[in-house]
């Protein structure tokens, strides 16, 4: 089946304004600066999730990189956190609930001064702070602990209703695969999100097409996936995930929608950035071998020379 | 055998009581409920304080993660419904966000056992003990009457981490009173003896001190042990038992697998092995019936526990 047709737009899709205040920072009316940053940011990422995954030998580098340019924007751009302080009360709450994706989670985390960048290389090893799957209270900066899929967005449900009672204006961001469309639990937090018209909450669906089997349409079809979350009566906005711009204005309109949680649907590319593991199955849960690293490194040195 | 007149009281309304007063003191303690709040009397709590409390709909493993996400951001949620829902249904749940990230949540579970009763096998929880005591991080309280259930309440808010607390939805004896101690961690000893010694929870200790009544008279003088916390077990009273009387005899209101019978047994094993006997389901689903009825049916009795007092004591000759 042809990708593209899989992710076809929502019937109903709604198109991301390209105005508009920002409800915090400039989200919208970015400069060619911050994209070309943001774009670099997301390279080096990918080489650091990459390198972890080679030395590894295992791990999930695909569902890593389909998700790497949000997670870019929302830790160089949008997060208000304290790598100095990662547990400070009023930092913003990012949830990774495809928590085999935590590739990236770390490598924002390192890159953004949680913890030193070489420590990546301990990745599922031994007597690492970087486990295979997070954990909570071991990793600074890791909010969650995922990898039984589909608790991630309740788990956002909880943060949010506890930010809401005390009045604070921290806000919830969930990166969800969409492979955990198919659990349960993700629609009973979504109706919950929605009885409790949680605004505060932004879920991004990593709509990269595939799951650890095979196409997500052939495994368990999520198709007319937006009316889904419509229905649940969720904002809900269509971007190619991959498009800072179009993710930061996602960002920017999920700050100004009240009464409602915002899900953005982000139409992405498993193992997004190196041509050869770009929309393979086999990457979902396998690492690069030597030549592939070298390969796959290269071709991300030129990305990176190219913007 | 004398039945002692204990009262019979509701657990669940001295949990509602207590988790209403821990409310006014706390402004931190939330509550998330299922779809079963005013039968567990959590929506008295809901009513008192209608911002801290969120009824989520029937859909429990949702309900335990949201309570971990408000444990994540300081609260101190009660997350409450029947235990079969509560322990079972969410268990992956409970084990990755709840005890895996050590949060703060507490979940108290009404209708654990046989005693649920007319709604038979399907509501009767027979294996929450098994689960729960089997998660790292996990603190499982079983509390024996009424007041012991409120005092839980503050029990496990006063700890940090996750506990898991299960009760009877059918009126039990009230054995203990208000001014009793009760920490989490110590096992209470209710009566003290030298020839054998009684273990039990939950509903089964006043079944236990009812089988000590009938061993009196018949000149065998036993000690019965109120295990209201299977986990952090108190091991070092469990082995002044087996050191001291040389017998134990446990009693639970829950399969024998992995049971407090079990727990207890691993700890006496490891320490200083004696006769040990089990009262409790025999590894079977329950059905439908009276509480009473299904007690005796599936020998969650004062006269079984004689009869394994018995046994311990036959088996044990005249080592001690």
């Amino acid at each position: 089946m042809d990708l593209s047709e899989v992710l076809k737009p929502a019937r109903r899709l709604r198109t991301v304004p390209g105005h508009g205040a920002g409800a915090r920072r400039g989200l919208v009316d970015v400069s060619e600066e911050l994209i070309a940053s943001l774009k670099k940011k997301a390279v080096t990422l990918r080489k650091h999730i990459i390198r972890m995954t080679h030395n590894a030998q295992s791990g999930h580098p695909g569902g890593s990189m389909s998700a790497c340019d949000i997670v870019t924007a929302l830790y160089f751009h949008v997060l208000r956190v304290d790598p100095k302080n990662p547990t400070w009360r009023d930092r913003d709450r990012f949830v990774l609930s495809k928590g085999h994706a935590c590739p990236v989670w770390y490598a924002a985390l390192a890159e953004r001064g949680f913890f030193p960048v070489d420590e990546l290389m301990t990745f599922r090893k031994v007597n690492s702070r970087l486990q295979g799957h997070p954990e909570l209270g071991t990793t600074p900066g890791v909010e969650n602990a995922a990898g039984a899929e589909g608790q991630g967005l309740s788990f956002s449900v909880g943060l949010a209703l506890a930010a809401r009672m005390d009045h604070k204006a921290w806000r919830t961001y969930c990166v969800l695969g969409d492979g955990e469309q198919d659990v349960g639990q993700t629609w009973e937090a979504a109706m919950a999100a929605s009885k409790y018209g949680l605004d505060s909450l932004t879920a991004f669906i990593d709509r990269n097409g595939i799951q650890q089997e095979g196409r997500t349409e052939d495994i368990m079809p999520l198709e007319p996936l937006a009316e889904k979350w419509e229905a649940f009566n969720w904002h809900v906005l269509t971007i190619d995930g991959h498009d800072f711009r179009q993710i930061l204005a996602a960002i920017e309109e999920a700050h100004r929608t009240r009464g409602r949680p915002t899900a953005v649907i982000a139409r992405t590319v498993k193992g997004k950035g190196v041509s050869f593991m770009e929309n393979k199955i086999k990457y979902h849960g396998a690492a690069t071998s030597d030549e592939e690293l070298k390969l796959a490194l290269a071709e991300l040195d030129g990305m990176e020379a190219a913007i | 055998m004398t039945v002692r007149p204990w009262p019979l009281e509701s657990q669940r309304t001295y949990f509602g009581k207590a988790l209403i007063e821990l409310g006014r003191r706390n402004p931190d303690v939330v509550v998330v409920g299922a779809d079963t709040t005013e039968s567990i009397k959590t929506l008295e709590f809901g009513k008192a304080f209608p911002d801290r409390f969120f009824q989520l709909g029937i859909a429990e493993p949702n309900m335990m993660s949201v309570a971990a996400g408000l444990a994540a951001a300081g609260k101190i949620p009660f997350a409450s419904t029947y235990s079969v829902f509560g322990s079972a249904h969410t268990y992956n749940v409970i084990r990755q966000n709840v005890a895996y990230t050590n949060l703060n949540v507490k979940i108290f579970c009404s209708h654990a056992g046989l005693t649920v009763g007319p709604d038979g096998a399907t509501h009767q929880m027979n294996e929450d003990i098994a689960l729960m005591r089997g998660i790292p991080r996990m603190t499982v309280l079983v509390p024996a009457d009424g007041p012991e259930t409120g005092k839980c309440v503050d029990a496990a808010a006063s700890v940090k981490g996750p506990v898991y607390c299960r009760f009877s939805r059918t009126d039990v004896p009230t054995i203990t009173s208000a001014e009793d101690p009760f920490v989490i961690g110590q096992a209470r000893v209710m009566q003290d003896g030298s020839d054998v010694t009684l273990v039990g929870c939950g509903l089964m200790v006043a079944r236990c001190l009812a089988a000590a009544d009938t061993l009196q008279r018949e000149g065998i003088r036993a000690r019965v042990i109120n295990l209201s916390t299977v986990k952090p077990l108190d091991v070092a009273t469990i082995d002044r038992a087996a050191r001291e009387t040389g017998g134990i005899v446990t009693a639970e209101e829950h399969t024998i697998v992995h049971g407090i019978g079990a727990a207890v047994a691993s700890a006496v094993a490891e320490n200083h092995p004696v006769p040990v006997g089990m009262v409790g389901v025999r590894d079977v689903f329950g059905e439908s019936g009276e509480a009473e009825e299904l007690l005796r049916k599936y020998g969650l009795t004062a006269e079984k526990i004689v009869d394994a007092a018995h046994d311990v004591m036959k088996r044990r000759g005249g080592r001690k």
